[in-house]
């Protein structure tokens, strides 16, 4: 099936070499981080996490938001999302990959990252986080491509490929969870410390990848010319709507929590991040922008003859994409760092630097997806009969 | 009894996993039988009363010089012992600044606590980070991989990242304590290669008397006794990390 990869038009080719352009910008730029060393990032001692492990948590999202799909495809034997369910098993696949790449390019010392194998450590959340990863990686690889094979052939998927799809709707509620996890087991850093941090992080998951989801099948109908079916973007849009106004319910409690309780170490953060700290306000106005546009985008996904335009359903979807990637691949971690545990209020922004190495990555994760897409297109419009 | 190559290979494969087990049953049932009387507990007791900005300059000039710790000028600095305000170092328990404004203004020493507890141990990946018997939290400089994990873990800020090539910051260099690479994380050691020898850390040398260190575990130690006798505090106890750096105040 990989040859479908391999012929395309013009306008194929001519993306695949602007996303390679942008890789190599992206590892020129890591060429000069593994020179100087993190200190090319704005990081520091107080904000010792930034942009990498902020876009790393919000992928991990995207990535088990393709659970969505298979549980009502698998569970509920929901056949519009069969068309469409294996571009969500895909980017899947480039979002975890994207995952590991951020990590990767996170590490002080990325040539030692073995460790974590050799030096295997069950009690850090950081090992189970590097093995749900993996796995949800090999489940997403082998489940889409027997399943994309067996259509190719024009056959039934084979019975042993059932068990490690019922083991990919679990699986892709433990990669969040271990994530969230990472930061909520953390003593002395009051605003991850929270219980409701998983499920807030799989509503949001449930939000913005459907949401992308969406946004990309009208890529795939304009640029590919093949449908993955109104009824299944449907059916997306009332999730998206759906996860976007819980998962600003949950924000809206730990608000409440914080505010209500009035204890100094949870509300600062939120200060931080709502009206500012003396002399750093740098995000409250993201986070006011992530709000009202999960709110925004909230309202018009509510109605049915907003999500039956195709406009209208776009721009909702991508007001509760930027609203997600605002909530989580920015403000959540550096707002959990901010001030630090001594109280101190050390200021971060990513530096041009970090942003480059960080396209590169994206760039990278759409290649993969680029690649995955053509190929189950391809197969997709081969069985229906129609010339590629 | 008849054998066969089956059951040959069987008895074989029994044989290589009890061998293989075994040792570590071993290890394992000496591990659980009570060795928390036996080790020592190392801690320090700083008698803020005592301390003046001279003192605290020395012990950190004595620390800095000893551990090939650089110099840098920015917010990616590396410090294993620093001065810090009581306001920094007990976020929370210093009443409102308005009314009492002496004491969150005062000034103290900080550095890692050696927790019994230590929450970085719990987090690091590779076991780079690990504790010793006698509860020092060391650092293995050849295994930390840089995902900083333990940074985001520690409650008490005490850890610093090697955001930089250290070696480009040091003035002079100690032969005899190891520089480090950029990409690791590093903090106090609690002095364990003076420990090893019979010494006594170096900033409690350069104290002039003003920091304790001793065996938590032995009634007889120096910080046991001037814990009985005066009042002191810990950074964070809520956290139930049991810091073993008092406070004396």
């Amino acid at each position: 099936m990989l040859e479908k990869a391999i012929k395309g038009s013009k306008l194929y080719w001519g993306w695949i070499c602007l996303l390679l352009v942008g890789i190599g910008i992206g590892f020129l730029a890591y060429t000069v981080q593994m020179k100087e060393g993190l200190s090319i990032t704005g990081m520091s001692r107080d904000v010792s996490w930034g942009f990498y492990i902020a876009q790393f948590t919000f992928l991990v999202g995207v990535a088990a938001s393709a659970v969505m799909m298979v549980i009502p495809k698998y569970l509920h034997h929901y056949q519009p999302f069969a068309r469409i369910l294996i571009l969500g098993e895909f980017l899947a696949i480039a979002a975890v990959s994207m995952c590991l790449l951020f990590i990767i390019v996170d590490l002080g010392q990325p040539q030692r990252m073995l460790n974590i194998i050799f030096h295997a450590t069950p009690h850090s959340i950081l090992f189970w986080d590097m093995i749900v990863l993996n796995g949800y990686l090999f489940l997403n690889i082998l489940i889409g491509w027997v399943t994309l094979e067996a259509e190719h052939k024009g056959v039934e998927p084979p019975k042993w490929i059932k068990p490690f799809i019922y083991l990919s709707i679990p699986w892709a509620v433990s990669i969040h969870t271990v994530t969230a996890f990472l930061y909520c087991g953390l003593p002395g850093r009051h605003f991850w410390l929270t219980a409701i941090l998983a499920p807030r992080f799989l509503a949001s998951a449930f939000a913005s990848g459907p949401a992308f989801l969406i946004l990309l099948s009208y890529v795939v109908k304009i640029f590919a010319k093949w449908d993955p079916g109104k009824e299944a973007i449907q059916s997306l849009a009332k999730i998206v709507a759906y996860a976007t106004i819980i998962n600003l319910f949950f924000i809206a409690l730990e608000v409440f929590t914080a505010l209500y309780s009035n204890i100094p170490g949870h509300t600062i953060h939120l200060k931080f991040l709502f009206s500012g700290l003396p002399g750093y306000s740098t995000y409250v106005p993201w986070m006011w922008v992530a709000i009202l546009a999960g709110l925004a985008g909230f309202f018009i996904l509510l109605f049915p003859e907003n999500r039956k335009s195709d406009n209208v359903l776009a721009i909702g979807c991508l007001l509760v994409f930027m609203s997600c990637w605002i909530d989580k691949g920015l403000c959540f971690l550096i707002g959990g760092f901010t001030p630090s545990p001594l109280e101190e209020v050390t200021k971060y922004v990513p530096t041009k630097l970090e942003l480059l190495i960080s396209f590169g990555v994206y760039c990278a994760g759409f290649l993969i997806l680029t690649i995955l897409y053509k190929v189950a297109v391809g197969v997709k419009k081969e069985v229906a009969g129609e010339i590629d | 009894m008849k054998s066969n190559r089956r059951q040959f290979l069987a008895t074989l494969g029994i044989t290589a996993l009890g061998w293989s087990l075994f040792p570590n049953l071993l290890k394992a049932a000496e591990a659980t039988s009570g060795h928390s009387l036996k080790g020592k507990r190392w801690a320090m007791v700083i008698d803020t009363k005592k301390l003046t900005v001279e003192i605290m300059e020395k012990c950190i000039r004595a620390c800095n010089k000893a551990h090939n710790i650089p110099h840098i000028p920015d917010k990616k600095e590396v410090k294993w012992i620093w001065i810090e305000t009581f306001h920094h170092l007990f976020p929370g328990q210093m009443g409102d600044k308005t009314h009492v404004s002496e004491y969150p203004e005062k000034k103290s020493l900080c550095l890692c606590n050696h927790c019994e507890n230590p929450p970085c141990v719990r987090v690091c990946p590779t076991k780079a980070t690990f504790q010793r018997e006698d509860g020092i939290v060391m650092m293995d400089f050849h295994r930390c991989i840089g995902c900083r994990y333990c940074m985001a873990a520690c409650p008490f800020g005490s850890r610093s990242f090697n955001f930089y090539d250290p070696r480009k910051f040091l003035k002079e260099e100690n032969p005899n304590f190891p520089t480090r690479t950029k990409g690791v994380v590093e903090k106090c050691l609690f002095c364990y290669e003076r420990i090893d020898e019979g010494k006594k850390p170096y900033c409690v040398e350069a104290a002039e008397g003003a920091i304790y260190f001793g065996d938590l575990n032995d009634p007889h130690s120096e910080v046991r006794k001037v814990l009985a006798e005066r009042y002191a505090i810990t950074r964070k106890p809520e956290l139930g990390t049991f810091p073993c750096v008092y406070y004396l105040i």
